[in-house]
Formats: C-alpha cells, sequence, structure tokens
C-alpha cells in the first residue's frame, strides 16, 4: 500500500479506530478534574467579586491578566507556523501545521475569557463594543483596551477559519474512510461536500493563501496590541515603546515552545514518528532558539532604556526588578527564557526529544513567569512613596489558572479525538515531492 | 436655620416612619433595573420635605461643648458641620463630631431595656428605682456614677436629686481626666482653675508633649486661631517637645523626643534660665534657644503642657507664664467647668464603700468604667457587690454586664440638653430626630429617678428659665446662648517647692498611657469609622500598637508587628509593635481603648488592652520592663513606606522663601484653550494641615463611603477618598509631615486616556468625573493614576444597614465600581441648579468641599481658578505654590502650599 | 460510495446557517422589549385618580397638588391633606375616597404605585426643568386626557439626551416670564456629571 495511503489510514485510525486505554483515559480524567475546577472558580468568583483575589492598591491587574496574555501569546505560533511558513513555501510545516493551528484557536478562545472575568462587573463586558443602545454611548476609542476587544475577536475568527478551511480536504477523507454511519454523518456534514474536485481544490488553494495573507498581519497586530494594554499607561516599567516587538516576540516564544511539547507529546502518543520526523523538531527547535535570543535582545534593551532615558522613577522601578521584594521573579524568568534556551545550540540537544520536552516546558513556564513579574513589579510600587503595595495570589487565583489550562486540554483531546491531527493532505503532497 | 420646638420632633417621628423606607434611602449602581417600591407622601401637608435642613446643637467631648450644625434629609440626621457663630468651632469640627452620625445609627447600639440580661422595660425599671428610693429612707446606700459634666441642667438635677436624698452621694469618673489641670492649678494658685489660651495673639509656642491643636477641651478653636496667626502674621515659631510624635510635631519647627521625666526636667531648667538661675543640663543648647525665643515675645508666647501631666510640671509652666507675662495677655484662668476636680479620689471613694458593702443602690450614668478604671480598683469586682446596680450606656458594655440593668442611653443627636464649651459658652443641645430606640438621655433618667415626667425639652427649658422665648429661640437657632462665656480671673501665685523628677533606672522602660487617637479611651470604639481612620503617623486601623523609638526597638531586636511582652505594677499584657521614628528611647507609648472584651461586634477583642497596666497612682505614666515573645500579630496599616530623601513630595521652604516652581515639560498636547466658565480647582497649604484625619472622615460621611473591615485594609483595599500621608524626614530629631492626598482632578488625566467605556471622562469646568453606572470595573484607570486615589469595590462594601445615615445626593457604589473624590460634585451640582434658577452666577465659598468645611485650620481651599479674586485663586498665586509629581505634566487641578520652617540653625546642627 | 447528503442539502446547510443567527438576534430584541418600560399603559392605584377630570375638566394647576415642582428636585406627591382640602366638602361619601378618608383619620399615609421609574443613580431635578421653561407634558404627556395615568416617555438616557443635545427646542418661555431660563451650553448639558453624581 503506498505511503499516502499508509499516512490516510494512519490519522484515519486516531481519529476514528483507535479506542483510547489507559492513558487516553487518564487524560481524560485530568482535563475533566481542571475544568471542574475552573466552574468552581468562576461560579465564586461571579457569586463574590474580584475581591477573592489577592489584588489591592495599587496592584490592582494580577494573574488574571499575567494569563490571558500567556494564553493570548501562545494561541500565536500555530497561525504563524501555517501562514507564514505556507507563504513562505516552507512545506515541512505541512507535519506540525494542523496541531498547531488548532492550539492556536483553543489558547485564543481560553485568553478570551481572562479580559471578560477580570472586570468588575463581567456582565457588562459587552458595554466595550460599539453597538445602537438605550444610552446613547459609544465605547472609549482612545483607550487601548478598546482596540483590544478587536484585535482578540478578529484574530480568533480568521484562526477558526483559517483552521476550519485546512482541514476540509482531510475531513472528506475521513468521511471516506469512516466505517460506521454515525462517523459518515457527522465528517460528511464537516466536509461540506468536499468531493476533491479540481474546482474545489483551486478554490481551496487560493482562499488558503488569501487567509495566510490575513492571517499573518492579525498575528503581530494583535500582540502589539496586547502590548498596548500596558505601555499606554505611564506605570513606570510599563510606559515603553519597545512593547510591541517584544510581547510579539514573547508570544511566538512561548508559542513555538508549546508546539514544540506538544508535538513531541502527540507523536509519542500516536506513534507518528514518521509523520512528526526528528528533522521536523529540529527545524522547530532552531526556530524556538532564534526567536529566544530575539527575547533576549529585549531583555536586554528593556533595561537599556531606563538608565540611558534617565528618569528616576523608571531607574527606580528596574532596580526594584533586580532586589525588591520581587526579585526572584525576575531572576527565575530570565533562567527560564534566557539561560535554559541556549542548550539548543547542540544538535545532540536538539534531536534529543527528552531534552527538548524539558527545555519547551521551561519556556513556556518561563513565559508565564514573565507576564507575572512584568505586571506586579511594575505595579506594587508608584511615583508617590507613600504607595506601596504586595500582591500574592489567592488559591481563587491559581483555581482559575489551572482550571484554564484544563479547558484548554479537554479542548485539544476533542480535537486529537474526532479530527485530523496532521495534514493527511499536505503530507501527501509533500512525500510525492520528495519522491 | 429652623429652629426646633418639641411639638416638631414629636411630629418628625412619624414623618420619619413615613419617608425612612421610602424616598429617604440612596441610590445603589448596578441595580440596573429602576425601584419599583410605592411612592409614600406623608399624611400631614409639610412642603418641601425633601430640601436639607441644618439644626445648631452641640456635641460633647470630655464633658465640653463642640458646636456643630446638623444637616438633616428626610428627618435623618446625615452629617456634622462645624457652626460658625460657636467659639469652639468656628466652623472647624474634628474626628469626633463628624463621627457621631455612624454611631447614632451603628447597628450595634443597644436598643432595649435588659433586667440581668433579659427583655425588660422602664417602666418595670421605674418601679424597682421607685421602691428602692423610697426603701432607702434619705437615700442611705444609694450612688449615683457620672461622667464629668458641664451640663448646668445635670447640675440641676444633681443639686435636686442631693437635696432629695441627702444621705444618697453623687461621683464622678472619666478615665481621661483632667484632674492634673487642676491639682496643677492647686498649686500654683491656691485654687483649681481652668486654663484657656489665645493662639491669636501668640507668636513662640512651647509644647511640652502637649498636643494643643486636636486633645486639649477647644483644640478645634485652638487649631484654628494657631494656624490664622501662622498664615496671616508675622513668623512664628513652634517648640514641640515630646514622648511620641503629635499633631503639634508636623508644624513645629522644631521638636525633639523626650522622656517624660525629661521634659520635666526641662521645664524646671527654663525656669530656671528664666530666672538666671544657669544650672547646667543636658538640653542647654535647647534651652537656651527656647528662653531667648520667649524672652523676645513676652506677652505674646505660650508654654503648654497637657491634661496628662504631672500637676508640678502644671505649677511650673503656670509660673514660667506668669514670668513671661502670658497670664492674662495669651493665657486665661477661670472657675472650673467640670464639676469634679478630683475625679480619681472621687471613683476611689465609691469602690470602697462598694467593696465593704455599704452601697445597696447604685445608678452609673454613661461611661464604661468596669473597662476604664484603674486596674488597682478591681470595679467590677467591687461592682458585683452591690445589691442593686443600673448601668445607662449606649452600648450594652463591660459595666452593664456587672449591673443588674442595662438601659439604653440616648445619642446626643437624640436628646436635648446643654453643655458649655471650653470657654464657658453655653450651648442648647437640640435633638435631630426622635430616639431610635426605646432610650433615655441622662437628665431624663435623673427626673425619672426624683419622680418627675418632665420631657427633655421642658427640663432643659426649666434651667434656662431666665431667657426669654425670644432669646430661646435665638440660641436654638444659633446653636450658642447669647454672651454665656465664663469670664476669666485674676490669681495670684504662690510659691512652691519643685520637686525635681525621679531619673528612672536603666534596666526599666517608661510607659506613657494616652488616649487613642481615634477611639478615645474606648469610647468610641464602636464607631467602625473611628477604628477605620487610619491613626497618625503610624497609619494603623483596627488595632492599638506599643510605639517604640527605634534605637530602643533596635537594642530589644524588636520590628514592626512583634509581640511584646509589657510588665508593670504586678501585671503583663502582650502587645503589638509599631517602631515610630521621633518617638522618645527608652520609653514606649501604651493607647488605652483596645483590648476590649463587650465594644459590639466588630470592636471587641482587637488590640490589647493598656488600661490592665494603669493603677491610680502612677495613671499616665510608670515604669516596667519590656521582653520580646517571638510571636507576631499582623496590623493592618495603609501605608508601608513613610521615609523620604530629597524628592519628598512634601515641600519644605525656610521662613516665607519661594518654592522652585516646576519647570514646565514639554507635551504633545496642544495647549487647552482657557474656559470662560467656572474652573474649579483647590488648594492644600501644608503649611496649615495638623493631619488631623478630620477631612478624611468629613468625606466619608459626605459621599458614602465604606468601611471595609480590618482584613480588607490589610490588604490595601481601604477605601478613603482623601488620605492623609505622613512623611519622615531622617535627621536628628526626625522632621515629621502630613499631607492630604484627595483626587488632583489631573488636566491632561492619565485614569481617562485608558477607560474602555468612558466610565472617567472630563467636564468643562475641569472636573475629573467618575460615572459609577457606566463603570465596568477594569481597573486601568486606578493602574495608570500615579497619585493613586482611586478607590475599586472589590467586593460588596456598601450595606443595606448603612443606608439611614447616607446621603441621598450621592450614588452609593455596588461592587466592582471603581470611585474616588469627585470635589464633592453633589454639593457644586445643587447650588449651580440653584444659581441657574435665579439666574445669577455662583458666589466664591458658596460651594464648599466636605473636606474643606470640615477642616479646623482652613487648610483646604476649592473654588473658581478663573475668578482670579476668588479665594483658591489667590492661594494658587503663592510664591509656595507647587503642583505634585508635576514633572508628570498631568497638570493637576489640585495643588500644594509648601510648608513653611523658621528654624534656628543653631538647633539643626 | 453513496452520498449521504443530496443536493438539497446545500439550501437546507444555508437556511438553517442564516436561521440560527437569525434567532439569536431575534431573542435579544424580545429581551429588550421584554425589559423596556410599559409606556402607555394605564397603572391601577389604590385610588383611581383621574388627571383628566381634575386637570382636564375642572382645570387645577399642576402645583395645587405637585408642590415642590418649580422649588425642588422632586415635584412632591401631595399629602393626603391636601385632598381633603375639597374633598371633605366633594363626593364626602364616594367609597372610592374611602382610603384617603382613611389615611387622614388613621394618620397612615396613602401608597401610590410609581408611574415614572427612574434608576436611583439619576440625578433628575424637577424645579432646574420647569423654571428654564421646559413644559411638564414634554415629559409626562397630555395629562388631561388620562383617566388613569400612564407613562408617556421612555425615560432611556438616550430619550434624555436627544432633548439636552438640542434644548432650545424643548423650552418654552412665557411671554410673561420674570426671570429669563439661563440654560448652560448643550456641550455642558450633555456633561456625565449634569446626571450622573
Amino acid at each position: 500500500m503506498s505511503a499516502q495511503n499508509v499516512i490516510a489510514a494512519r490519522v484515519a485510525d486516531i481519529a476514528q479506530r483507535t479506542p483510547w486505554r489507559t492513558r487516553g483515559r487518564v487524560a481524560v480524567w485530568i482535563a475533566g478534574a481542571l475544568l471542574a475546577a475552573l466552574i468552581v472558580a468562576v461560579t465564586m468568583l461571579l457569586a463574590k467579586g474580584t475581591g477573592i483575589w489577592g489584588l489591592d492598591r495599587p496592584v490592582m491587574w494580577g494573574l488574571a491578566i499575567a494569563n490571558y496574555v500567556w494564553w493570548i501569546g501562545m494561541g500565536m505560533a500555530g497561525t504563524f507556523i501555517s501562514a507564514a511558513l505556507l507563504l513562505l513555501r516552507q512545506d515541512w510545516r505541512a507535519s506540525v501545521n494542523r496541531f498547531a493551528e488548532a492550539m492556536t484557536v483553543f489558547a485564543v478562545s481560553v485568553s478570551g475569557l481572562f479580559p471578560i472575568f477580570h472586570l468588575g462587573r463581567p456582565w457588562f463586558f459587552y458595554w466595550v463594543a460599539p453597538y445602537p443602545n438605550a444610552m446613547g454611548t459609544w465605547p472609549q476609542w482612545r483607550s487601548s483596551l478598546t482596540w483590544d476587544f478587536f484585535a482578540i475577536s478578529a484574530y480568533l475568527i480568521v484562526s477558526i477559519v483559517y483552521w476550519y478551511i485546512g482541514m476540509l480536504p482531510d475531513l472528506a477523507t475521513l468521511r471516506d474512510a469512516a466505517t460506521t454511519q454515525r462517523q459518515r454523518y457527522f465528517y460528511g456534514f464537516l466536509a461540506l461536500g468536499w468531493r476533491g474536485a479540481s474546482t474545489q481544490w483551486r478554490a481551496h488553494a487560493s482562499a488558503a493563501r488569501l487567509l495566510a495573507g490575513l492571517a499573518v498581519p492579525l498575528v503581530f497586530s494583535v500582540h502589539t496590541m496586547v502590548a498596548l494594554d500596558f505601555s499606554q499607561g505611564i506605570v513606570a516599567g510599563w510606559h515603553s515603546s519597545l512593547f510591541g516587538p517584544f510581547f510579539v516576540g514573547g508570544a511566538l516564544f512561548s508559542g513555538f515552545a508549546m508546539t514544540l511539547v506538544l508535538a513531541i507529546v502527540l507523536r509519542r502518543a500516536f506513534a507518528l514518528d514518521r509523520l512528526i520526523t526528528d528533522t521536523d523538531l529540529d527545524r522547530l527547535a532552531k526556530l524556538l532558539l532564534a526567536v529566544g535570543i530575539f527575547v533576549a535582545y529585549c531583555y536586554a534593551v528593556e533595561l537599556l532604556i531606563p538608565f540611558y532615558s534617565g528618569d528616576a522613577q523608571e531607574i527606580a522601578a528596574t532596580t526594584a526588578r533586580f532586589d525588591g521584594p520581587f526579585a526572584w521573579l525576575y531572576w527565575l524568568t530570565l533562567i527560564c527564557n534566557v539561560v535554559v534556551p541556549q542548550a539548543l545550540w547542540s544538535p545532540t540537544v536538539r534531536r534529543n526529544r527528552g531534552a527538548l520536552l524539558v527545555i519547551g516546558t521551561t519556556v513556556v513556564v518561563g513565559m508565564w513567569l514573565e507576564r507575572f513579574m512584568l505586571i506586579v513589579t511594575s505595579l506594587y510600587r508608584s511615583y508617590l512613596p507613600s504607595v506601596e503595595g504586595r500582591y500574592w495570589p489567592t488559591v481563587w487565583d491559581w483555581l482559575l489558572l489551572i482550571g484554564s489550562i484544563g479547558l484548554f486540554i479537554a479542548m485539544f483531546l476533542l480535537f486529537v479525538r474526532l479530527l485530523p491531527v496532521v495534514s493527511v493532505y499536505e503530507l501527501r503532497k509533500r512525500r510525492e515531492q520528495t519522491a | 436655620m429652623p429652629s426646633l420646638t418639641d411639638a416638631a420632633i414629636e411630629s418628625r417621628r412619624d414623618f420619619l416612619k413615613a419617608l425612612a423606607l421610602s424616598v429617604g434611602g440612596s441610590a445603589l449602581v448596578g441595580c440596573a433595573r429602576a425601584p419599583d417600591d410605592p411612592i409614600i407622601p406623608s399624611v400631614a401637608d409639610r412642603a418641601g420635605e425633601d430640601l436639607p435642613m441644618f439644626y445648631a446643637t452641640a456635641l460633647t467631648r470630655n464633658g465640653y461643648a463642640n458646636g456643630v450644625l446638623v444637616k438633616t434629609r428626610y428627618g435623618h440626621p446625615i452629617k456634622i458641620e462645624g457652626n460658625p457663630s460657636h467659639p469652639a468651632s468656628l466652623g472647624g469640627t474634628d474626628i469626633f463630631s463628624q463621627a457621631n452620625i455612624f454611631s447614632l445609627w451603628s447597628d450595634e447600639r443597644s436598643k432595649s431595656v435588659l433586667r440581668r440580661g433579659s427583655l425588660s422595660s422602664w417602666p418595670t425599671f421605674g418601679e424597682e428605682l421607685a421602691a428602692r428610693l423610697a426603701t432607702s429612707r434619705n437615700g442611705s446606700g444609694v450612688r449615683i456614677l457620672a461622667e464629668p459634666s458641664t451640663s448646668p441642667t445635670l447640675q440641676r438635677l444633681k443639686k435636686n436629686f442631693l437635696a432629695r436624698f441627702p444621705a444618697a452621694a453623687w461621683h464622678t469618673y472619666q478615665s481621661l481626666s483632667r484632674d492634673n489641670v487642676y491639682a496643677g492649678a492647686k498649686l500654683a494658685f491656691g485654687e483649681a482653675l481652668e486654663t484657656r489660651y489665645d493662639f491669636t495673639r501668640c507668636d513662640v509656642m512651647v509644647a511640652l508633649d502637649a498636643d494643643f491643636l486636636t486633645t486639649l477641651p477647644g483644640s478645634v478653636r485652638y487649631a484654628h486661631d494657631f494656624a490664622t496667626r501662622r498664615t496671616h502674621s508675622a513668623p512664628t515659631r513652634v517648640y514641640s517637645l515630646e514622648t511620641s510624635p503629635n499633631a503639634v510635631s508636623i508644624l513645629a519647627d522644631h521638636r525633639r523626643a523626650l522622656r517624660p521625666n525629661e521634659i520635666h526636667s526641662f521645664a524646671a531648667a527654663l525656669l530656671d534660665s528664666l530666672d538666671n538661675k544657669a544650672t547646667d543640663s543636658p538640653f542647654a543648647k535647647w534651652r537656651d534657644a527656647i528662653v531667648a525665643d520667649l524672652s523676645n515675645a513676652r506677652g505674646r508666647s505660650i508654654v503648654v503642657c497637657a491634661d496628662h501631666a504631672p500637676p508640678e510640671l502644671h505649677a511650673v509652666v503656670h509660673t514660667i507664664n506668669a514670668k513671661l507675662g502670658n497670664l492674662g495677655a495669651t493665657i486665661f484662668l477661670a472657675e472650673p467647668l467640670l464639676d469634679e476636680t478630683d475625679q480619681l479620689s472621687s471613683l476611689r471613694t465609691l469602690t470602697d464603700e462598694m467593696r465593704a458593702g455599704n452601697v445597696e443602690t447604685l445608678l452609673v450614668i454613661g461611661g464604661d468604667p468596669a473597662y476604664t478604671a484603674p486596674a488597682d480598683f478591681a470595679f467590677a469586682g467591687a461592682l458585683d457587690r452591690v445589691a442593686w446596680s443600673a448601668h445607662l450606656a449606649t452600648e450594652n458594655d463591660e459595666t452593664s454586664l456587672h449591673c443588674d440593668w442595662h438601659l439604653p442611653l440616648s445619642q446626643e443627636l437624640e436628646a436635648w440638653g446643654d453643655a458649655r464649651a471650653f470657654d464657658g459658652t453655653a450651648s442648647v443641645q437640640q435633638p435631630t430626630i426622635a430616639p431610635l430606640h426605646d432610650s433615655k438621655s441622662g437628665i431624663e433618667w435623673l427626673a425619672m429617678a426624683l419622680g418627675e415626667s418632665t420631657t427633655g425639652h421642658d427640663l432643659v427649658r426649666e434651667t434656662w428659665r431666665s431667657l426669654s422665648d425670644d432669646v430661646w429661640k435665638n440660641a436654638l437657632r444659633d446653636g450658642v446662648v447669647a454672651n454665656s462665656s465664663a469670664p476669666s480671673r485674676q490669681a495670684t501665685l504662690r510659691t512652691f517647692d519643685i520637686k525635681p523628677p525621679s531619673t528612672s533606672a536603666t534596666d526599666t522602660l517608661d510607659f506613657v498611657f494616652r488616649a487613642d487617637p481615634t477611639v478615645g479611651d474606648g469610647a468610641h470604639a464602636g464607631n467602625a469609622w473611628l477604628q477605620e481612620l487610619p491613626k497618625p503617623f503610624t497609619q494603623l486601623t483596627w488595632s492599638n500598637a506599643a510605639l517604640l523609638g527605634p534605637e530602643t526597638a533596635k537594642r530589644l531586636g524588636i520590628v514592626d508587628e512583634d509581640v511584646i511582652r509589657l510588665v508593670a505594677n504586678g501585671v503583663s499584657v502582650e502587645a503589638p509593635v509599631i517602631v515610630q521614628d521621633g518617638h522618645a528611647e527608652q520609653c514606649v507609648t501604651l493607647p488605652l481603648g483596645y483590648g476590649r472584651t463587650r465594644a459590639g461586634g466588630s470592636a471587641s477583642g482587637i488590640g490589647f488592652d493598656a488600661g490592665a497596666l494603669r493603677v491610680a497612682e502612677r495613671f499616665w505614666q510608670t515604669r516596667g520592663t519590656v521582653q520580646k515573645t517571638g510571636f507576631v500579630r499582623p496590623l493592618a496599616r495603609t501605608q508601608r513606606h513613610a521615609v523620604v530623601g530629597k524628592d519628598s513630595p512634601v515641600r519644605v521652604v525656610a521662613g516665607d522663601a519661594a518654592i522652585a516652581p516646576n519647570e514646565t515639560q514639554p507635551s504633545l498636547f496642544a495647549p487647552r484653550a482657557s474656559t470662560t466658565g467656572y474652573a474649579w480647582g483647590m488648594a492644600i497649604n501644608l503649611d496649615a494641615c495638623i493631619g488631623c484625619n478630620t477631612c478624611t472622615i468629613a468625606c466619608q460621611s459626605e459621599n458614602n463611603i465604606s468601611s471595609v473591615g480590618r482584613d480588607q485594609v490589610r490588604r490595601g483595599r481601604a477605601m478613603h477618598w482623601i488620605r492623609i500621608d505622613h512623611y519622615v524626614e531622617p535627621a536628628a530629631q526626625p522632621r515629621l509631615h502630613a499631607q492630604p492626598v484627595p483626587c488632583m482632578h489631573c488636566e491632561d488625566a492619565p485614569c481617562e486616556l485608558v477607560c474602555p467605556v468612558g466610565a472617567t471622562v472630563h467636564d468643562s469646568e475641569g472636573l475629573n468625573l467618575q460615572v459609577y453606572n457606566r463603570c465596568v470595573g477594569t481597573r486601568f484607570c486606578s493602574n495608570n493614576c500615579p497619585y493613586k486615589v482611586r478607590r475599586f469595590n472589590f467586593l460588596q462594601f456598601s450595606t443595606e444597614a448603612s443606608r439611614d445615615s447616607q446621603n441621598p445626593d450621592v450614588t452609593v457604589r455596588n461592587r466592582g465600581v471603581m470611585e474616588k473624590c469627585t470635589y464633592c460634585i453633589q454639593r457644586i451640582e445643587t447650588a449651580r441648579i440653584e444659581t441657574d434658577r435665579d439666574g445669577r452666577k455662583l458666589r466664591d465659598g458658596e460651594v464648599l468641599t466636605a473636606c474643606q468645611a470640615a477642616c479646623p485650620t482652613s487648610a483646604i481651599v476649592f473654588g473658581d481658578i478663573n475668578d482670579p479674586s476668588s479665594a483658591v485663586s489667590r492661594a494658587k498665586a503663592d510664591t509656595r505654590n507647587y503642583a505634585l509629581l508635576g514633572e508628570l505634566n498631568t497638570r493637576p487641578r489640585t495643588t500644594y502650599l509648601a510648608k513653611r520652617r523658621n528654624a534656628r540653625t543653631e538647633l539643626d546642627e | 460510495m453513496s452520498q449521504i447528503f443530496g443536493r438539497h442539502f446545500d439550501l437546507v446547510f444555508r437556511v438553517a446557517l442564516i436561521g440560527s443567527i437569525a434567532l439569536v438576534a431575534g431573542l435579544i430584541v424580545i429581551w429588550r422589549i421584554a425589559i423596556a418600560p410599559a409606556i402607555g399603559a394605564p397603572v391601577e392605584q389604590p385610588v383611581p385618580f383621574s388627571h383628566k377630570h381634575h386637570v382636564g375638566d375642572v382645570g387645577l394647576d399642576c402645583r395645587y397638588c405637585h408642590s415642590t415642582v418649580d422649588s425642588s428636585a422632586y415635584a412632591g406627591m401631595p399629602a393626603s391633606e391636601v385632598c381633603m382640602n375639597c374633598h371633605s366638602q366633594l363626593f364626602t361619601t364616594s367609597s372610592l375616597l374611602a382610603p384617603v378618608r382613611d389615611s387622614v383619620r388613621d394618620g397612615k399615609p396613602l401608597h401610590w404605585n410609581r408611574v415614572y421609574r427612574l434608576p436611583d443613580f439619576v440625578y433628575f431635578n424637577h424645579s432646574i426643568h420647569v423654571n428654564n421653561g421646559v413644559d411638564c407634558a414634554n415629559c409626562h404627556g397630555d395629562v388631561a386626557r388620562m383617566p388613569l395615568t400612564w407613562q408617556a416617555s421612555s425615560l432611556e438616557m438616550r430619550w434624555c439626551l436627544d432633548c439636552h443635545r438640542h434644548p432650545q427646542a424643548a423650552v418654552s418661555v412665557a411671554a410673561n416670564a420674570t426671570t429669563k431660563p439661563t440654560l448652560r451650553e448643550a456641550a455642558q448639558l450633555t456633561e456625565c456629571s449634569t446626571c450622573h453624581r
């Protein structure tokens, strides 16, 4: 049986036939438990108010916002990998783009929860949107938060469409490979009547390119927007023109790290060695290293700016990061995001899946710490000596974080259970070209 | 101000019942749906019932009257203002008068008559009392224990009572007694006398541990006079020698921390060198400087010591003032105003009799002696030996626990009465609402004991029988009985031998007992506003703490929040510590009024009971040892960091020097076109601010600001719209600064830029508005506020319970909403609507913000900065005017006038 | 392999797609209507008071009952005694007026049901509107035709703003007016602080 059919069969197996054994079940149970935690946390939050968190004056933002930036950051890689690499004709992307895109969609959806739930009155979140209303009022267009609303929603919609369109041919494949009537209906419905006709292929190709062209600038806009949520403030430690590229870089960094982690896990879980090859992982690792260096550069510039500007408040804020009550946070961030990734220079490390898994995870954690550090160390002190606060998350902050992780895992498990985890038709193309 | 007759009260009671629960309440943001409750008009035709009414009355503090105007809406007293025509107020108030509104409506007040803990009634009590008085022929075994009072009506009834029951006796006790003042006068002049001061003619002040700005009777007036003199005439000089920082320290040109004994001997040294008896003293340099200044200001100076100073010190101070020719010039003597000049022995006599079992019937009027009496009296124990006892009090407290009867005492805003101010001026207290609960006032109770069934009104009117109805009406309208002040009188100085204070052993520390800045001796413990009011310098709320000097703390290895064991007079108490810059070394300050067991829900069991260490012999000061326990007790403080360097937000200039203006920063914004209408602005004169917190609590009362409780304060969630930042400027003798910080109403406000829903916006008159009902709570505005004056409702802080005391003109904020100082926009709008109606322009001073109106030193000025003649424009034109964090280019409408320091250079070395 | 979805399904699919969107929109509309104030619906009252009779037929001035309308924020609801000014003479036996008589006899106030509901965070002031020549009818409609009173205007913020943006349109100054109304600029009248504090 020819290579492409093997691929098709394998992917179809994952989605349709392979029954989940203990490991799969455990994963589901874990996801379920974390999901329950999320529900408890949110219910409590809506019942009592944001006061259940560790927030105070002056630290009015905390974990919720850190989580938001973290998730939306990870929601970057997928679109970037598939879209940008598609435009650059990097066909090795075929092996990773599908689940990377899925990861994007899920991560962005999860991130969208936080800006809403961190509101004092979440039930009025829609006031940020411009719509005809009985109050005769409009949003405040100078505020970055208003634009953030558009950035997130636009990015989410485009990512979903791009992901779905890309999946159509494979959904059709699954439909044809379906064994039971229920599956046939399910995939048939999702395949939107894809028959693989040459007209459809042509339309599909151009649609893909179009959306890719649309998605790539969005990737940058959404994270620049997130950066503006901070740099628009005059808070010492936030008020910097560096934040745009800094956040885009950071997002790519965490995104690639997450992709790497998922790739290794999937490959292990479903024995996809022939689909996600060592070379693919190696390429991902190189990408990760490259972005890592850029992020390290940003850290350096972030130090340069205050001292170069000579602004007393900025300098004070920066030095407070070195030796203030939250110094450990700063140094830990540097270790995770700057020191550890340097190991990727060595080819042996890049070919060692275990090492890659560890490094990837470290970066993902490190990027979360970075967001937390940026928010808290900038806010806990202010221009007046009299204003100084401490912030430490309560159990409710943490529950919301792990709950959101649960939501992500749950969605991802559903994805691998029901949908094609790798792009069959693109791998086929790739094999044909290589053959 | 409409006056008030008894009839009016009766009708206002049902008026209240009709309205209290309908239109009288305040708004609640977030209930998006409009209210659906019925409209309930009154039965009797009464026009304009929703318009605010002001009633002139007086509130007493330790027996002395402070004149106030009580603002009522729908029959609810909701706000206290100063009474400009009352000598003790001149428009200013203090935190205790402001907090009265909370005490009145407090849910923790006792509401019903209790007989041994079980529900009873006034008639039952009446019968039992009458029976006992009848059986006790001519009142043998009958005793009354009351707090010291200046009330003529109480005096009259007291006389009647003792006439009717000659064998009965009347005792008086209050733990913040003025005994030493009278004893000191006895030493110096051979008779007990009141002392009162005139700061309007005083250029040199020497305060010997004496906070004459916030603690003396008449201190509100003193603060006013002090500030007026300081602001409007020749540079004055203030010396403060103190054990722990107080209001005077903030504006003192020179302050120095000394132990109580050192202060005593310093005074002696002063006297000596005035007599040209040059003794050598460790403080020679300071002594000589002060003597020099004093002798240059004969008849224009005041040396003052605190009520709690030992009698000898009082006598010494009298002598000094006499030598300086201040008596009759800046200091005046008068007959005692309080009805008891030696309360401690009065209470001792009573306690001994009680323990001996000679007391069969004891009536306690107000107070809480079981908690406040000296520990060695074991008053509570003695109380149990009394056959039949009754306690009339606002709370079912420690004393009530040991009495057979607890009877609810009317709050001062509910009852008729009268009282004299520090200068003897009499005021009639008129109720502003019918008693909320089944309570009686002290005089009504006495009348009851005398078998009279007259109303409070008639009792007081009877006392002032001499006044014609017109004069009486005027007295009610103005809040003062015309020319009733006590004449000052001469007294000849006697010679007395000055006992040099014994020097203290090194192994022990001085323990000094002081009234707590916000809860006094515990009388205000039940008041959440006062509990949550950050105490000056320590910024501590909801607790007291032992204050230590930095050196002493270092020697003992103690830091903030450590718990220490204090041992004195054979008793030991455990207390958390605050290390206080500028506090005397080898000396511990122990604020009274905490560690109460029955102060009502939120106030019971917080802090420690310093009173347990207090014995009659060493009433204000004792010796003891301190050990570290190793335990830590977290304290709820509103400010963590106080030490400042050159970049201090509080700017100080030497003498009348001008201040370096903020250099104008380049801005991307186009210069704003100047407006023609009103432009509201505020100027805060740091050279007049004494950090007394009155603005903070006045604002809380005016703007329906919630108390959040100890835990929330610890989390940094206190809600006060105007806070007072305290700073310490390191020096040999640290300099202390206070700075009130309300919203700055920046013209280029960072908060407005970042709100996604436009809930905080600018209006054409320069107000930075906060629209609660539009706010969704992103909190970006607070992050972006460089002054951090915004407050967020993290939880549902406002409660239905506080509804009755709230200002219906101000929206009550629900959880999830940001709030902040609005320059009292409700007052601006009300005034604007009035003037728009009669088509005229607002006059300067027609709109006063709550903080401005309450400030005893007029440190806060508010008004239209487009009007060059307005007070605020003139203030901002001052060469000391500066903007806080001006370098940020936020162009704040609230600016500050730098502090002036008129220093003697040789003392700074 | 047999096709599971025929050609016709394309149509079904599109209709379903559009339908679901329409459904959501429809639900929102229904919800808005449900919470909108009931304009034009007469409100039951303990006493069936008729503005039509008192204003239309008798010709009473609004201020006879709503006596503080030009001096205070609240128009003022008549005290029971005010009703009795006339009804101690007229219809003294009418059972409809029993509640008023009882109210005065027992000193128990009447409980009128609200016709106009304003959220508590809105500070509306009758006096400034009346004194600046805004006719009662502008907001309350022609009460002279209302046997039982009903709400004549929505009181939505949008509705308030319509007037505040073009104040002159709503203002009618009587020829014999003693003081000319001093109107703030429209720009000022539309500032949040005008109504929210």
